[in-house]
């Protein structure tokens, strides 16, 4: 299943869209409930069922959405989910307890609605690039049009009323992924970090909740969802966004201005591990191509365009790899074909 | 390189964790590690974190609040960090308020409305009108009028009815 998304050139990976050097994509998720049934913690299997059935009967007559997979997370197997997981396109929630839960999923990969996630309905929005008033056009739309068929739990009060009081109000989370690799050479990162949780914004790893910082990339969202319009919430993201990106750039001018033979010799040795290696883990080629990532916005290296090592983040990745093969692999097995594909591609 | 918590056996685990906003590398070994994950399951524990921020002045009274539609006690909402249903807001309003405040800064929602809500509301207040306006004919014995009245909202609760 899915094989089609390897051919999808407009999903948040194409580095398209405002800003993209810096902001690969940005992400916005709405969380909303269905009146009438408990959340999916608390609901049994049948009521889940019937919420499915409920947002299976609405999603074809909203626009996007006409063609979307719909689909029960039990039917899709093991390396499917751990592949969409990559891709970003559902949780971590919903890939490790399929039972009662579903997915519409459109072919562009832009739409995503997790069913019986934290909240009957995760609805997900990711384009490429620093993009939020794309990506909230968008959602906005498809939100208005499902709430016309199904009926949302709210009151006027505290707004959308959802599983975990940390989401209640808006329901919205809104989320850049940048990448740092500058502010990390040049150790200013932490500080930054340590700015944004006083501003009261999260800031995870590529993976979101509970991941590493892998390949210099930081997820910024907000924390807040309550007592601030949806317009607010992405305003004051969007401003801290920018700042980082701003500081990102000035440190690479200083890189380039006062360590130029230090980040070319980094830049370098990072393409040639990558072009010569037989074995290279996940993490050690994040690392590198997030160097070589660097170095093709500054200019050094112009064998390779972006958008294959954007790809290259996600088709290095354990089931990405294992779908390319078309088996399952061990992760010694893995290590070796992730050097083969890069090499490949990058000669 | 040896473990950085053992400082015994060989770090083959390489943990990037961010830690309050800081950035910490972590070279681990098997075992080590092990212990680490569950540490960290520990950690994202969110219901750990809700818990820490309800309030003082909670007494057993409360933690046995049992929302009539879904079963969750409040007791239950503490220990798991998550509502059982949309009602258990209406149940547990007075524990989840000031929650909200703590966790949002504010308690009143600023954003969209839904579509049907919007509809709902909108639908809510004519009918409230009207029947006003209906009761005040009677009480005139305007009788036309009156009849005119009741059949606007026998029309309009017969579109709501429909719609439900």
């Amino acid at each position: 299943m899915f094989e089609s998304f390897f051919e999808n050139k407009k999903s948040w990976l194409s580095s398209e869209g405002p800003d993209s050097d810096i902001v690969i994509s940005t992400r916005i998720r709405l969380a909303r409930n269905i009146e009438g049934y408990p959340f999916p913690n608390r609901a049994t299997l049948a009521q889940k069922n019937q919420v499915f059935l409920k947002v299976g009967e609405a999603y074809p007559k909203i626009e996007h959405l006409d063609s979307a997979f719909f689909l029960p997370m039990e039917s899709i197997d093991d390396l499917d989910r751990q592949f969409l997981l990559e891709r970003h396109l559902i949780s971590q929630e919903h890939m490790h307890y399929p039972r009662g839960k579903g997915l519409i999923l459109s072919r562009s990969e832009v739409v995503s609605i997790m069913i019986n996630e934290e909240d009957h309905l995760r609805m997900q929005v990711i384009v490429s690039g620093f993009d939020l008033v794309k990506a909230w056009r968008i959602i906005n739309k498809i939100d208005d049009e499902i709430s016309t068929y199904l009926l949302f739990s709210f009151s006027p009060e505290i707004g959308y009323l959802t599983s975990c009081p940390t989401n209640v109000g808006t329901g919205l989370r809104a989320s850049c992924m940048l990448h740092l690799p500058a502010l990390v050479m040049t150790k200013r990162v932490d500080k930054i970090l340590e700015l944004l949780a006083k501003l009261s914004f999260t800031t995870r790893g590529l993976f979101g909740e509970g991941t590493q910082a892998l390949g210099n990339f930081f997820q910024i969202s907000n924390q807040v969802s309550l007592g601030m319009s949806e317009e607010e919430i992405m305003d004051s993201l969007a401003g801290v966004v920018k700042q980082v990106k701003e500081q990102e750039l000035n440190a690479r001018e200083n890189l380039l201005k006062r360590y130029l033979p230090t980040l070319e010799d980094s830049v370098w040795r990072a393409w040639g591990i990558l072009k010569c290696c037989r074995l290279i883990s996940t993490k050690e080629a994040l690392s590198h191509l997030s160097m070589l990532r660097l170095g093709v916005d500054l200019g050094i290296i112009k064998e390779v365009g972006k958008d294959i090592i954007n790809r290259f983040f996600i088709m290095i990745q354990p089931a990405h790899l294992q779908k390319i093969e078309g088996k399952v692999l061990k992760e010694e097995e893995r290590d070796y074909i992730r050097a083969e594909l890069i090499r490949e591609k990058l000669s | 390189m040896l473990c950085d918590i053992c400082h015994k056996k060989i770090a083959t685990v390489h943990l990037t964790e961010i830690v309050e906003g800081k950035v910490m590398e972590l070279h681990i070994c098997q075992d080590c590690a092990k212990n680490k994950a569950e540490e960290l399951k520990q950690q994202l524990n969110i219901s750990d974190f809700l818990g820490g921020l309800t309030l003082e002045g909670e007494d057993n009274k409360s933690m046995s609040i049992k929302c009539s539609f879904c079963g969750t006690t409040f007791y239950d909402f503490k220990k798991k960090g998550r509502l059982g249903c949309a009602k258990c807001y209406t149940h547990f309003k007075s524990q989840l308020l000031p929650l909200i405040k703590k966790i949002h800064g504010s308690n009143e929602h600023k954003g969209k409305l839904p579509k049907k809500v919007e509809e709902k509301v909108i639908v809510d207040r004519n009918l409230k009108i009207l029947k006003e306006r209906l009761e005040r004919a009677v009480k005139l014995e305007a009788y036309e009028d009156a009849a005119k009245l009741r059949d606007e909202i026998r029309e309009l609760e017969k579109k709501v009815r429909k719609e439900d």
